[in-house]
């Protein structure tokens, strides 16, 4: 395995990670879970679930993150040629390669996952129709003006109505039952601490690392192609 | 029965699951981590999580924007740098 020759410097262990995982990279499996049965799911998850928060906050589940991160946005920056890369552009690059870390196994993984896919076919609809859409990648920079006239209603509980509302901050957690709502907003969050966490790092790495010694900058520079010349 | 139920009137998922859930996340939020677990409410958990993960989009969001702005200078100094050090290894 090439991987297992760079282990001496992890910066760049995670640059030389990154061009092979590239290779691997293509094909992403979803692990269907059945839908038919959500009690038992539940209660499965129930247990699991601690298994699978737990893998966010490891440093392994990080690294995987950044080198995949830092795959997407080299495809980023050559797509966009001479103009600059918007920030909508790296924002969905970094959440379509935090869905791809979770492996397809939570609901929200899998919704991001097919969202990119019914953008690119539902294009044309969304100008037509100029209201907010499943695409969840443009919910939140649109404010929701229809759906919370509906929401607003007295007949609704307070807890239901905040069902809704964390139903649609997460991703593909609309209409679920408050069950699937919360578990899913619990690896959600757990994952999005683990994003902030990662790009975070990237960014101060890229900018000349504040936190990072001036071994991981060069080795930052190795990355991107050409170090900044230091005169 | 042409009607269905509502999804949340689910048949088998007991209260006692909904509590755990409850309490699993509300470990996860900063704002009510110090408190005792049987003090928050339903209702307050989840606005707090909504909160939290509005703040955590958010603070993508801006690390996204600033990310691109980073992306940006270093694509424009490449092409100096490679040049600057064709001229100073002659």
């Amino acid at each position: 395995m090439a991987s297992s020759m760079f282990i001496s410097d992890p910066v760049t262990n995670n640059m030389e990670r990154a061009r092979d995982s590239s290779k691997r990279r293509k094909k992403k499996k979803f692990q269907r879970q059945s839908g038919g049965g959500g009690r038992d799911q539940i209660t499965q998850n129930l247990i699991n679930n601690n298994n699978q928060i737990l893998p966010w906050k490891s440093d392994a589940q990080q690294q995987v993150y950044s080198s995949k991160l830092l795959q997407a946005l080299r495809q980023v920056r050559i797509s966009s040629d001479t103009a600059p890369p918007r920030g909508r552009a790296v924002r969905e690059a970094a959440d379509r390669v935090l869905a791809v870390t979770a492996k397809g196994r939570t609901r929200w993984s899998r919704a991001i996952l097919t969202n990119k896919l019914k953008l690119k076919f539902m294009k044309t609809n969304r100008r037509q129709r100029g209201a907010v859409v499943t695409a969840t990648g443009n919910s939140r920079l649109k404010k929701p003006r229809v759906s919370i006239l509906r929401l607003k209603t007295k007949n609704l509980p307070a807890v239901q109505r905040k069902t809704h509302v964390l139903g649609r901050l997460v991703p593909g957690c609309r209409k679920q039952p408050l069950p699937v709502v919360l578990e899913e907003a619990t690896d959600y969050i757990a994952a999005l601490e683990m994003q902030v966490k990662a790009m975070a790092a990237l960014a101060n790495l890229l900018s000349g690392g504040s936190s990072s010694s001036s071994g991981s900058g060069a080795g930052a520079g190795g990355m991107i192609s050409q170090p900044p010349p230091s005169l | 029965m042409s009607n269905r139920r509502p999804a949340s009137s689910t048949p088998r998922i007991t209260d006692e699951q909904i509590i755990e859930l409850v309490s699993k996340l509300q470990q996860l939020l900063p704002e009510l981590r110090n408190r005792r677990s049987n003090k928050a409410s339903a209702s307050k958990v989840l606005q707090e999580t909504c909160n939290y993960v509005r703040s955590l989009h958010k603070e993508v969001d801006d690390l996204s924007d600033r990310l691109s702005q980073l992306l940006s200078t270093i694509d424009n100094d490449s092409p100096q740098a490679s040049i600057i050090r064709s001229l100073i290894n002659q």
